[in-house]
């Protein structure tokens, strides 16, 4: 079955454009021209993004907020100007509300350990979906099993698609938080995350939004989501690796106690007791990813320069595309096909193993990813041991969907042998 | 024993086990895999040799035959003859069957000691540790260590 489309554009993407300032991409890998299809594990960098990180340690690197010297003051600056830049890219209405992590995971052990530590009890239910990635339901197991409290997962159909029906049912006076996944990045469904907001506020119950996978290809709004949490990595949107945000309501944050001690997150200390400065450094211990908080913010600007409109939909062309031509091919099952969905594709290929389909097309320069994608749950769901994935960036070109399509079909041709 | 006897019972050895020693057994998988020009090619040829791996008979397919460390299942048997291993196996990927098919090429029918100290450099020398990706390389030495064990256990048994 194909998911069938909300928005379809034919008029192309100036893609060609948008490639030439993503170094990686002109590369030849086995003598092939590397065909990236592995987006949604991470993006690839823009050369302004690669720049920036060697423009901070060649001209202006310095620990910030402590030295009253030009190059801290200049660090400190810039390091500070991206906590707007953040907040202005999820319509957040304080900078306040904007904790810079390592990325989604540390983000999610954060609230699930702070959060957590003072409101879960015995007996209460943390809802999560199944199809969310460990990095969301990990964190919860732990922080649950100190405190009592469970784990449940929100079930979903074949197509992928979350049976809200059960959602309402699951939402008993038992739960105390919801945590799901805006955009599955196993499946490419894009879950209907403001009516779960919705229907969690009805009961008071706070709910986190994974954003990982969305904040590259949607614009987000937390205030007119109304999530409690949102959390992303920086690397799946163009930055460097090692930088995450954690969006968090200021009534949570000030309420939640700090996640780490150390520098930067202290007002005063004495042995006689220690005061906490104000948020969002009270989670923010220790000297932080300066150089990279730094490219992320020239992320955002890249971003938002470009038509993300046009982007979006030239990523949609591109899944469907490959959705139509593999889904035409024999033997090949397409894994996720909710009507809702993001640039992912996943398939699996009868009697092929996924990874030996995977590392053939590796050898073809085309670049997937294979296997359960850190979504067990999702395999466990659907009775299959994992998947292929392509996932799409906008710098993905028809071309590159045609040597997936030709990949595939040959992989087929030989391990089916 | 006269000696005699002794050069024909390595003679015998030889051919009934049809065993050449592991350095001629790597050299030559080396010299095949030096015919390819690049990785596709030996990608391909190692799927061959994995499709023409003999299967497993499915009574061996149980789980304590099944090796860890792993990301496909791979089953391993072994068993002695004259004081000499066997191995067969079988995985549900195709080019584990294949990786497998070149190990088993080289130790099937060693002695355990000569087993045991096998360096299978071929495996760097055909390049098959750089291409396989980390989780893969983990499965390769997994399934090598298990065959390493197999031979120490029996030796081990000899004495
Ligand atoms: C939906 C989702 N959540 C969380 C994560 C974890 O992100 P990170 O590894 O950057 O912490 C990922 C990354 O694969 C993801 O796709």
């Amino acid at each position: 079955m194909l998911p069938e489309m909300t928005e379809i554009n034919l008029q192309p993407f100036d893609v060609e454009k948008v490639r030439s300032d993503f170094p990686v991409l002109a590369q030849h890998v086995y003598g092939k021209p590397l065909v990236y299809l592995d987006n949604a594990a991470t993006s690839q960098k823009p050369q302004v993004v690669i720049d920036a990180l060697a423009d901070y340690y060649t001209t202006y690197n310095a620990n910030i907020h402590r030295g009253v010297h030009f190059l801290s003051q200049k660090a400190s600056q810039a390091f500070d100007d991206v906590r707007v830049k953040v907040k202005e890219f999820i319509v957040a209405s304080s900078e306040r509300e904007i904790v810079f992590v390592r990325g989604t995971t540390e983000a999610i052990n954060l609230i699930a350990s702070s959060w957590g530590r003072v409101n879960l009890a015995a007996g209460d239910i943390v809802l999560v979906t199944t199809m969310e990635h460990h990095s969301n339901i990990v964190p919860w197991q732990m922080i649950c099993a100190e405190r009592g409290a469970e784990v449940v997962p929100i079930p979903m159909d074949d197509c992928g698609v979350l049976d809200m029906q059960a959602f309402g049912t699951l939402l008993t006076d038992r739960v105390k938080f919801v945590s799901v996944v805006h955009t599955s990045n196993s499946l490419g469904t894009i879950n209907p995350v403001k009516q779960i907001i919705e229907q969690a506020h009805a009961r008071n119950i706070p709910v986190l939004v994974d954003a990982a996978q969305t904040v590259a290809h949607q614009a987000v709004d937390v205030q007119e989501l109304d999530c409690d949490f949102l959390v992303f990595s920086g690397h799946k949107m163009l930055a460097p690796t090692g930088v995450g945000v954690l969006y968090g309501k200021e009534k949570h944050l000030e309420a939640m106690p700090p996640y780490q001690g150390g520098g930067e997150m202290i007002s005063s200390v004495s042995f006689s007791g220690t005061t906490y400065n104000e948020i969002p450094f009270k989670f923010e211990a220790g000297t932080p990813n300066i150089a990279d908080v730094i490219s992320l913010g020239v992320a955002i600007d890249y971003l938002n320069a470009m038509d993300r409109k046009a982007a979006a939909a030239w990523e949609l062309t591109l899944m469907k595309l490959t959705s139509e031509k593999l889904s035409a091919l024999e033997h090949v099952r397409l894994i996720g096909t909710a009507k809702e969905k993001s640039a992912v594709v996943s398939f699996i290929v009868d009697g092929v193993n996924a990874m030996d389909l995977g590392m053939f097309l590796d050898t073809l320069g085309i670049a997937v990813r294979t296997g359960h994608h850190c979504t067990e749950p999702v395999m466990h769901r659907l009775g299959i041991p994992g998947t292929v994935r392509a996932s799409f960036m906008f710098y993905n070109t028809a071309a590159e969907v045609d040597r997936l399509v030709e990949g595939v079909k040959k992989g087929i041709q030989l391990l089916r042998a | 024993m006269i000696a005699w006897w002794k050069e024909l019972k390595k003679e015998f050895n030889y051919y009934v086990h049809n065993v050449k020693d592991i350095a001629t057994l790597e050299k030559e998988i080396i010299e095949d895999f030096s015919l390819f020009d690049d990785w596709t090619e030996k990608y391909q040829y190692i799927i061959e040799l994995g499709q023409k791996l003999k299967p497993l008979d499915d009574q061996y397919k149980t789980d304590d035959r099944k090796i860890k460390g792993c990301q496909s299942s791979v089953w391993l048997h072994a068993y002695s003859n004259d004081g000499r291993i066997y191995f067969d196996a079988d995985s549900d990927s195709t080019f584990v069957k294949g990786e497998i098919a070149l190990l088993i090429n080289v130790l099937s029918g060693q002695k355990p000691e000569d087993i045991v100290a096998a360096e299978l450099a071929f495996i760097d020398a055909i390049g098959l540790r750089q291409h396989v990706a980390v989780t893969r390389a983990n499965g390769l030495a997994a399934m090598i260590k298990q065959m390493k064990l197999y031979a120490l256990g029996l030796q081990s048994q000899a004495v």
